[in-house]
């Protein structure tokens, strides 16, 4: 806190020094700093300079120092896998922070709402049924959209929907959908179809290719775009029901907006990599520690740390033994020891110990 | 400025709350309700302020309102000045951010209050009085012509009550309009120009307040017993309120 409550004028996009030379530009650079690293390592390695110079010549004329496989290698096989976890990354960050918004508690994550759970249902089922990627994406974002209208449906009280029914009704819902999970792996095949679903449960970008990059990219673009718009909204939205709708804030349908931009980014994510948990929970924190709780620089900020912290992990999980490390796994094993330190030295400044 | 005609309010049906109760509040005027716990004061005020829309009778607003709610429990460290900020919220498009005019606007609501200098404190280490000051400083900025505050001096000190009864008089010298509720008479006796008193769901008593604050009157309303008390002070005539808690 005490870092971005130091300014003395006002000026337009308050915060302190810190936070506008951060976003301006120490994280953007950050991130790509991030990603040119993670095309240039992994088993067959490329120098950084030379992943820059070959990602330059997509766009000028430039005379080719390197071999054919290396630009293979770092266009072909490793661009669509870090640019993946970089919309998946951030998405899942900034998705972690809207809710901890919205729903006014800084412990909630993107599993809260059951999306999380009902995408995992919708691709387990494609998996289960052989069914190929498009089916897959398909499935889990049209069950990850079903699960947000459960809930919607379960928590309606006199047409407005209040934050404990909300909060109910996912619990409900996810659980319900975990269930059914359980149910697809319990009927699985267990010698072709069972590790297949387990694998993909446990979060991946493996597979990644670009056509994979168009269905996470659509609503991380969409949905995160329209949640940038509506940032400064969601400090009063955090405010409580009554006090916003006091303030003159229609507090339904803006917090109906950001819930379905949620539940598609959610949905798009786990469409492409499977359950990647604790990223939406841990980075948002880390965010908030970092530049304080108003939205209108926590989400950016959030944004672009989300898309370099899982780019990191991804990158760990492909390179750190011969075989892949399954990336929910990485992001637990590191997000929950860190979460923990944070949390600790902090004393959770940055919000109100309720 | 505001007009309440008529209007009642029930949880269900014929369980009435309160019923047939209008006022009209003029420009310059503070309107104080009284009335035990439970007898609807919030929940009138709620309606008045439009949040709760009552089962009977019509709210008119000719502009905009500031709403000052009793409690405030924010989950997250806002500053200070982040708080009276979100008063613009009405002056702000829905996708856009607070300008320069909203950040003077702001600034300018906390200076009147008196808190410039507590701006950048995050709003939940404040005290129980300043957390009061910033939130009555976030219904200025807004620009609304009327207040409407429920309780605004009940979990406060003796300093801090005579802090933010004097703001709110001084207020409304400057043209606002004020309703709020209040527990304590001497509150509504030092400000209030009109009052409210709500002995029954059916019994709503509106008059000036030198008129209905009277001893008979808020014995009755609150069942405890009360002096007035007249005395002479540096040569002028004083009166203060005392519940006598030791009667029955």
């Amino acid at each position: 806190m005490s870092v971005l409550l130091t300014g003395e004028q006002r000026k337009p996009f308050s915060g302190s020094q810190t936070a506008r030379w951060l976003l301006a530009g120490g994280l953007p650079l950050m991130v790509v700093a991030v990603g040119i690293a993670a095309l240039g390592i992994g088993r067959y390695s490329v120098p950084p300079e030379q992943v820059y110079r070959i990602l330059l010549a997509t766009v000028l004329p430039i005379e080719p120092t390197w071999s054919e496989t290396d630009a293979r290698v770092v266009i072909l096989l490793r661009g669509p896998r870090v640019i993946l976890s970089m919309l998946v990354g951030g998405g899942l960050a900034l998705s972690g922070a809207v809710l901890q918004g919205v729903f006014r508690n800084p412990l909630v994550g993107p599993q809260i709402l059951g999306v999380s759970s009902g995408a995992a249902f919708g691709g387990a089922l494609a998996i289960l049924f052989g069914l190929g990627w498009v089916f897959l994406v398909g499935s889990a974002l049209a069950c990850g959209i079903l699960a947000l209208v459960i809930v919607y449906a379960m928590s309606l009280v006199d047409g407005r929907t209040p934050i404990l029914m909300l909060v109910l009704a996912g619990v409900v819902t996810s659980a319900f959908f975990t269930a059914l999970v359980s149910v697809l792996t319990y009927v699985a095949d267990p010698y072709s179809r069972l590790p297949a679903i387990v694998f993909w449960l446990m979060g991946s970008l493996a597979t990644a290719t670009y056509p994979r990059v168009v269905p996470a990219a659509l609503p991380v673009l969409i949905g995160g775009g329209l949640i940038l718009l509506l940032r400064w909204r969601l400090n009063i939205l955090s405010l409580g029901e009554e006090e916003a709708a006091a303030l003159g804030v229609r507090v339904q349908p803006l917090r109906w907006l950001l819930l379905v931009a949620v539940a598609a980014i959610v949905a798009g994510a786990v469409a492409v990599s499977g359950v990647v948990g604790w990223v939406g929970l841990v980075v948002p924190h880390l965010a908030r520690m970092w530049v304080g709780p108003d939205h209108r620089v926590l989400l950016p900020v959030t944004l672009l740390l989300g898309a370099a912290y899982l780019t990191i992990i991804d990158t760990l999980a492909r390179s750190l033994t011969p075989a892949e490390i399954p990336l929910g796994i990485l992001t637990a094993l590191v997000g929950a020891p860190v979460f923990f330190v944070l949390l600790r030295r902090t004393r959770g400044r940055g919000w109100v110990d309720a | 400025m505001l007009e309440l005609t008529d209007i009642g309010f029930a949880y269900s049906a014929h369980n009435w709350l309160f019923r047939h109760v209008s006022l009209c509040l003029n420009a310059s005027e503070i309107i104080a309700i009284l009335g035990p716990n439970g007898r609807g004061k919030s929940t009138l005020l709620r309606c008045a302020a439009g949040l709760l829309i009552p089962r009977e009778g019509s709210v008119r607003q000719a502009n905009s309102i500031g709403y000052v709610p009793q409690s405030n429990q924010v989950s997250f460290a806002y500053s200070a000045f982040e708080m009276v900020l979100m008063g613009r919220a009405r002056q702000i498009g829905l996708f856009a951010a607070p300008r320069q005019r909203d950040y003077d606007s702001a600034q300018q609501a906390l200076e009147r209050v008196g808190l410039a200098h507590l701006a950048e404190r995050p709003f939940f280490h404040l005290s129980g009085g300043e957390q009061q000051l910033v939130l009555i400083a976030r219904a200025l900025a807004s620009e609304s012509k009327v207040l409407i505050l429920d309780e605004p001096a009940a979990a406060l000190d003796l300093h801090n009550q005579k802090r933010v009864l004097r703001l709110l008089r001084a207020l409304a010298h400057q043209g606002l309009s004020i309703l709020l509720t209040t527990h304590h008479p001497q509150h509504a006796q030092f400000l209030a120009n009109r009052v409210l008193l709500m002995y029954g769901s059916e019994d709503c008593r509106i008059g000036l307040a030198d008129a209905l604050l009277t001893e008979a009157n808020l014995s009755a309303l609150y069942g405890v017993r009360l002096r007035i008390l007249t005395f002479e002070e540096g040569g002028t005539m004083r009166q203060t309120l005392a519940p006598m808690y030791a009667d029955d």
